[in-house]
């Protein structure tokens, strides 16, 4: 079976986030990257299948400039056999997935795996665009992922509870925990991805209709104001006038 | 959105949540690769995952968590730089160095069991086994099935290692040794020993004693107050018969293990700046988290001057480390060298674990932070593999060519 884990390139949760330009980009100074959370449990996810089903094999795919690349590396150190290096800068949600898509048709694979969103600009939907792109179902954001033949079990989260679901290959999923349990790359993982072929592909032309004009920050959380339990006017009030929620 | 630490939800309730981050102030990352940022990342998740969450109950109960020597094998933390077709990493001296910071940093008790699998056991079958003995040994031992020792301390000899009395006879189809080892950290636990032995002539050589051979046994040593996750014990040898071909055939004399003491003190100099770092980086977040006359500790300037100091002391480390790691991998690292960067590191290790502990006001005295642990764990280090003392004496040596050791 082969399988796309598609990941993104995106700051460490812990990260100041500061932008330049005029605020019309990111800033990447003194940032950390990481392979997206949840991009993590999809390739955890596909790493666990391709140790338990013979002949499967795990292709990465990151649409990213070269800077992503210790990344992907990282990828290929946990386990996967290849990668894939879109050279782009992935600016929106519909470039992207256009080109997971691109590359999902070349290489014929049977499931395609991704985070439920990153968590940068957390669009949450390159899955369900790829899935359509290719005509193929696409769920998410999957729990659990349980391959028997041609179809999978999948447990789906929705409000107020859990779908179960059984999907025909080939599909989408966008996963996100408890589907695996992240695995840290080992040192011989480390040293073999050195070798392991990481292909660098040019995008194909995308006009997505989207720009970007600025970026803004949220406002600072303020402090918190603690108000008598018995003061629920005040409270009230607060909310109203203050806060601004009522 | 996950906490992404590698630790996730699957770990066992810690008391603290684990949030090291090394600081960095020279940008010494700068000067390392990709690989080995990921090796750090990767040996931090490790740490964050596996020693975390159960360093302080392990090390208040004195408990040796044998299975994290399995653990320790499947990530890759014994014999680094020895390499892959024997199972070991094939990694370079810094790689190793960065391991071993990172390893202690969680704990120098879990960074000793590592070191003297890597540096202290698998190091000398390596460098000074057969292919035989390479074969044997060495994919067990990296991958975590064997636990290994080294015994060369006796009780009546320490820092004068070559006074020992531990002696092998030539009996025809077998040697048959004698004598006891004091101080052998893995040793209660351990499947095999690298022990040195002097023969009829008094020359020093190694010997591979197996777990299971008559007449060795491995007594526990109790009552530490120092690297209580790490079990350490003695090596008793009544009429061992060792095969012949267990004696190590590529080098002897008292240059053997004193090989293998520089490459663990070589990892020693990083890891008690790991511990330098996690004591720091706990100190950092405390100051700034602790009121007193409603403002942050860290906004006085005596705790400025600890951190300020602690900051300094650790970046010049850190280029000392990194350097050394580099003459390493060049195959220039001098034993004076080496000597040097061990004694700075514990020493700084331990000066800052004390102003640490200060910062952290009463609570550094308890398991809730990791401070007396680390501090008592380096008063072993600061004495283990070459005392604070005798490494002064070798780079007085070293300075005047006169040796002051007797």
């Amino acid at each position: 079976m082969k399988i796309l884990v598609c990941i993104t390139h995106v700051p460490d949760t812990t990260s100041k986030i500061n932008f330049k330009d005029n605020n019309t980009k990111f800033d990447p100074t003194g940032v950390q990257f990481i392979i997206g959370p949840y991009d993590d449990y999809a390739l955890a996810r596909a790493i666990e299948i391709k140790e338990s089903t013979p002949g499967t094999t795990v292709t990465v795919l990151n649409v990213g400039l070269a800077e992503t690349e210790p990344t992907i590396r990282k990828a290929l150190a946990i386990g996967a056999d290849d990668a894939i290096r879109v050279n782009a800068d992935p600016t929106d949600s519909f470039f992207v997935a256009s080109q997971i898509a691109e590359q999902a048709k070349a290489g014929g694979y049977e499931l395609i795996l991704m985070g439920r969103e990153s968590i940068d600009y957390n669009s949450g939907v390159v899955h369900s665009i790829v899935g359509e792109m290719l005509g193929i179902p696409s769920v998410s954001p999957v729990m659990k992922l349980e391959l028997s033949g041609n179809t999978a079990k999948l447990a789906r989260e929705i409000e107020g509870g859990k779908e179960y679901l059984e999907v025909s290959l080939p599909f989408v999923a966008g996963c996100q925990e408890p589907i695996a349990e992240w695995k840290i790359p080992n040192m011989r993982g480390i040293m073999s991805a050195r070798t392991k072929p990481l292909k660098v592909v040019e995008p194909k032309s995308v006009n997505s209709g989207v720009a970007t004009q600025k970026y803004e920050l949220p406002k600072p959380k303020g402090s918190v104001k603690m108000i008598s339990a018995d003061n629920v006017k005040e409270l009230v009030n607060l909310l109203k006038n203050e806060a601004k929620v009522l | 959105m996950p906490n992404h630490n590698g630790s996730a939800e699957t770990v066992k309730k810690s008391m603290k949540q684990d949030r090291f981050e090394h600081p960095d102030f020279y940008a010494i990352d700068d000067l390392l690769t990709e690989e080995h940022k990921l090796i750090r990342s990767s040996i931090r998740d490790f740490v964050k995952r596996e020693i975390s969450p159960n360093i302080e109950d392990w090390a208040q109960r004195a408990h040796f968590p044998f299975e994290i020597v399995k653990k320790f094998g499947d990530i890759g933390a014994f014999g680094p730089t020895i390499p892959t077709e024997y199972g070991g990493g094939g990694l370079d001296y810094i790689s190793y160095g960065l391991i071993m910071q990172e390893i202690e940093r969680g704990d120098s008790g879990m960074r000793s069991t590592a070191s003297v699998q890597g540096s202290l056991v698998m190091y000398p079958i390596y460098k000074f086994g057969s292919e035989e003995q390479r074969k044997k040994y060495l994919p067990k031992l990296a991958s975590g099935e064997w636990l290994g020792c080294f015994g060369l301390t006796e009780p009546d000899h320490g820092s004068n290692p070559g006074g020992m009395v531990t002696n092998f006879k030539d009996m025809g189809d077998h040697y048959l040794l004698n004598g006891a080892k004091m101080w052998i950290s893995n040793s209660p636990k351990a499947q095999v020993a690298v022990v040195w032995a002097k023969h009829e002539q008094g020359r020093i050589h190694g010997l591979i004693v197996e777990r299971g051979m008559a007449g060795f046994s491995t007594p526990e040593t109790h009552g530490k107050w120092s690297l209580r996750a790490s079990t350490t014990g003695e090596l008793v040898f009544d009429n061992v018969k060792v095969p012949k071909e267990n004696l190590l055939p590529g080098k002897n004399g008292l240059g053997a293990p004193l090989m293998c003491l520089d490459s663990a003190r070589y990892g020693i100099a990083w890891g008690a700046i790991g511990a330098a770092m996690d004591c720091y980086d706990s100190a950092r977040r405390y100051a700034m988290e602790r009121i007193q006359f409603d403002k942050p500790i860290g906004s006085f300037q005596l705790v400025q001057k600890k951190l300020a100091e602690m900051l300094t002391e650790i970046t010049k480390a850190q280029l000392v480390n990194w350097r050394l790691g580099v003459l390493m991998n060049e195959g220039k690292g001098t034993t004076q060298q080496i000597s040097m960067a061990k004694r700075n590191s514990v020493q700084v290790a331990l000066e800052i674990a004390r102003e640490a502990r200060q910062i952290h006001g009463g609570m550094g005295i308890t398991g809730e932070y990791p401070i007396m642990r680390h501090m008592m764990n380096l008063e072993s280090v600061v004495t283990y593999e070459g005392t604070h003392d005798i490494h002064l004496l070798i780079l007085g040596n070293h300075i005047t060519g006169i040796p002051a050791f007797i």
